[in-house]
């Protein structure tokens, strides 16, 4: 894990007491409304359907035991007892008052976590695998290049007011696990014939109003000419991308206005202005930041074997929520936070304690929060397995159903969200429950389901292979179905089936579908979107409008 | 009917605006309108009282319901989230 050094805590403690003076002078009326919402955004505070909602960056989805605490600790202190783990690999928390905020970020800061640049037109949290430094096809841990992109990104003054906010995303493995071409700048780390570290390098990527696959830059940057590429990247972009509409605004509006070879041929141009010099990453900066992310180690030869589970349902779990890792006698473990009919990514405080707690004895006392709304504990012992699963078993988090279709990715939508136009999380229970109720979902296997609850796409709908879009149908919640989007290398945005359905329809028109891939799919090793892609939409379509 | 509603500055709470102009949980204690025009003005009024509420705007009810166009956005923000958190059994949870 990255320490901060003291520019990091400076820089985070004057934060939380500007924030503190800010709310004292809104409470105290000296500020409007106007003039504080633009303060309270820069630092993660909205102000949702119910309260106010608090976004914490968790930096390229990676925290120690020690934050995870402090993330129940806030839960409990200051919220109803849980947090809500993001598509972005962020936390939120959803009851918070805005008088205990300050005291909030001082609790994060102790723990070297924040909310800076979680809202606003600036460069987001990074995006990672969440496998990285653990995955078995992995190029190179991406882990010491997200630390350089969170330190080179954070408080940047070039890029502090963009035309509308930014994401990057990275992946150390040619498997994407971190949708690299449905973010702004997706990064994926490759080697030349040296050797040497680079990336591949895409841009102009996005979901929301416009989904857009991102398009490639260059097939290799030097790592240490990364930041030079990026500034040249969003330095292209902070000029001309549009800021007279904000539906506009985004760089993969740009890209495509522009063309993507005039728009390479625009970032190359500065690329080579401002190769080397201030922008060119130091060898021996590479390898101190690497120094913060040692590999695992092998497990000593006593934990080689482990005993037997005691709780039902360990096979099933080894086999969905087990990953194969790089370094033999390790794995991963998802920890899924999809319990049948429960809240997408909701955590309890108990249950973060006790995922803290096994982290430091069964996994080296690091968590990653997946894009999926997992959690992955990277580095497990294999002959941990068992026990860790007994222990996951007795806090309701041993649900074997990772990357299946009761894994349902869904943002907070109409319950909780005040841009949605639809609830997000009961449709998301219902589907759960109904898939899971006749083994559909078991017999599936993988096949992703993502729910989003307006256009801004935060469920991430257009890169599931079964995606739904919350509208607003003359004041009744409809939702709108999109089948072959991926988020992966083979990359695809979803295309829109037919006439929106009621919410009550979808739990059955979703099992329709699931059904019709099971009946048409040739075998249990061809994926949804290989059937898709072969029998076309048209018996899926059926399947959907079949009532 | 017509009902002012905002959130509560401290917590963000929902409330709606009553008789007095003080903010309240209850819906049943805010102030009615049956008049656009009167409605406005109250708005105009809530707008510049903005110590201790956010963003007050105009809600229709029906029978002290939230009604119209916004009835699921408004009945959600009067009763809470209309989807459970995370309060599964073990075992409904594990589902094994």
């Amino acid at each position: 894990m990255y320490k901060y050094d003291a520019i990091d805590r400076a820089l985070v403690d004057e934060r939380v007491e500007e924030f503190r003076d800010q709310v004292s002078r809104r409470l105290s009326g000296e500020l409007s409304e106007d003039q504080f919402k633009p303060l309270r955004l820069m630092n993660g505070v909205y102000l949702q359907l119910h309260a106010y909602m608090l976004r914490v960056a968790i930096p390229y989805g990676v925290l120690s035991a020690k934050q995870l605490r402090a993330l129940a600790d806030i839960a409990r202190r200051y919220d109803r007892g849980y947090g809500h783990f993001t598509t972005r690999q962020n936390i939120q928390f959803n009851w918070p008052s805005l008088i205990d905020i300050p005291e909030i970020l001082e609790r994060l800061a102790d723990v070297e976590m924040h909310a800076i640049q979680t809202s606003g037109n600036c460069i987001r949290n990074t995006t990672m695998d969440p496998f990285a430094g653990a995955a078995a096809d992995e190029v190179e841990d991406p882990r010491p290049w997200c630390e350089l992109i969170r330190q080179w990104s954070t408080l940047h003054p070039e890029f502090t007011y963009l035309p509308r906010k930014f994401k990057i995303a990275v992946t150390g493995a040619p498997s994407d696990r971190a949708a690299i071409r449905a973010h702004d700048i997706g990064l994926r780390v490759v080697r030349n014939d040296e050797g040497e570290t680079g990336f591949e390098v895409f841009a102009g990527g996005g979901l929301g109003r416009t989904p857009r696959i991102g398009v490639k830059l260059t097939d290799f940057v030097d790592g240490r000419d990364l930041l030079a590429y990026l500034t040249s990247i969003l330095r292209v972009y902070n000029l001309a991308g549009r800021r007279d509409n904000l539906y506009k605004a985004r760089i993969k509006i740009l890209v495509e206005s522009m063309g993507a070879d005039a728009f390479r041929d625009e970032v190359e141009a500065t690329f080579a202005q401002l190769r080397g010099g201030v922008h060119l990453t130091p060898r021996e900066e590479i390898d101190r930041i690497r120094s913060f992310f040692p590999p695992p180690l092998a497990p000593a030869n006593d934990v080689a074997e482990g005993s037997a589970p005691s709780r039902p349902g360990f096979n099933r779990w080894l086999l969905r929520n087990v990953a194969a890792h790089k370094v033999n006698g390790l794995a991963s473990a998802i920890i899924s936070l999809k319990p049948i009919g429960g809240s997408p990514g909701d955590a309890t405080a108990d249950q973060m304690d006790a995922v803290a707690a096994l982290a430091e004895k069964y996994a080296g006392g690091e968590i990653r929060v997946t894009k999926e709304q997992n959690l992955v504990l990277p580095h497990v012992p294999r002959g941990y397995l068992p026990k860790l699963y007994d222990a996951l078993f007795d806090i309701g988090l041993a649900t074997p159903n990772a990357g299946e279709a009761t894994d349902i990715v869904s943002c907070p939508g109409l319950d909780y969200c005040n841009l949605a136009n639809a609830r997000s999380i009961p449709v998301a229970q219902a589907i759960s429950h109904r898939l899971s109720a006749d083994g559909l979902s078991d017999q599936a296997g993988d096949l992703t389901i993502k729910i989003s609850g307006c256009i801004n796409a935060c469920g991430h709908h257009h890169i599931a292979d079964i995606g739904l879009l919350g509208v607003d149908k003359r004041g009744e919640e409809h939702y709108q179905l999109t089948l072959g989007g991926s988020g992966t290398e083979d990359a695809a945005i979803g295309q829109i089936v037919g006439p929106g359905l009621s919410g009550e329809n979808v739990p059955e028109a979703v099992a329709r579908v699931v059904a019709a891939y099971l009946e048409l799919r040739i075998s249990a090793s061809e994926k949804f979107s290989q059937t898709l892609r072969r029998t076309g939409s048209e018996p899926f379509k059926e399947a959907v409008y079949a009532h | 009917m017509m009902v002012i509603t905002a959130n509560r500055l401290n917590d963000g709470r929902v409330v709606y605006r009553a008789e007095s102009g003080a903010w309240t949980r209850a819906l049943e204690e805010a102030q009615r309108f049956a008049d656009e025009v009167a409605a406005c003005s109250a708005l105009k009024s809530a707008e510049a009282d903005a110590g201790a509420a956010v963003g007050p705007y105009l809600i229709e009810t029906d029978e002290g319901a939230p009604s119209g166009k916004k009835i699921v956005r408004e009945t959600i923000r009067l009763s809470g989230p209309s989807a459970g958190t995370t309060k599964l059994s073990v075992q409904d949870a594990n589902h094994v």
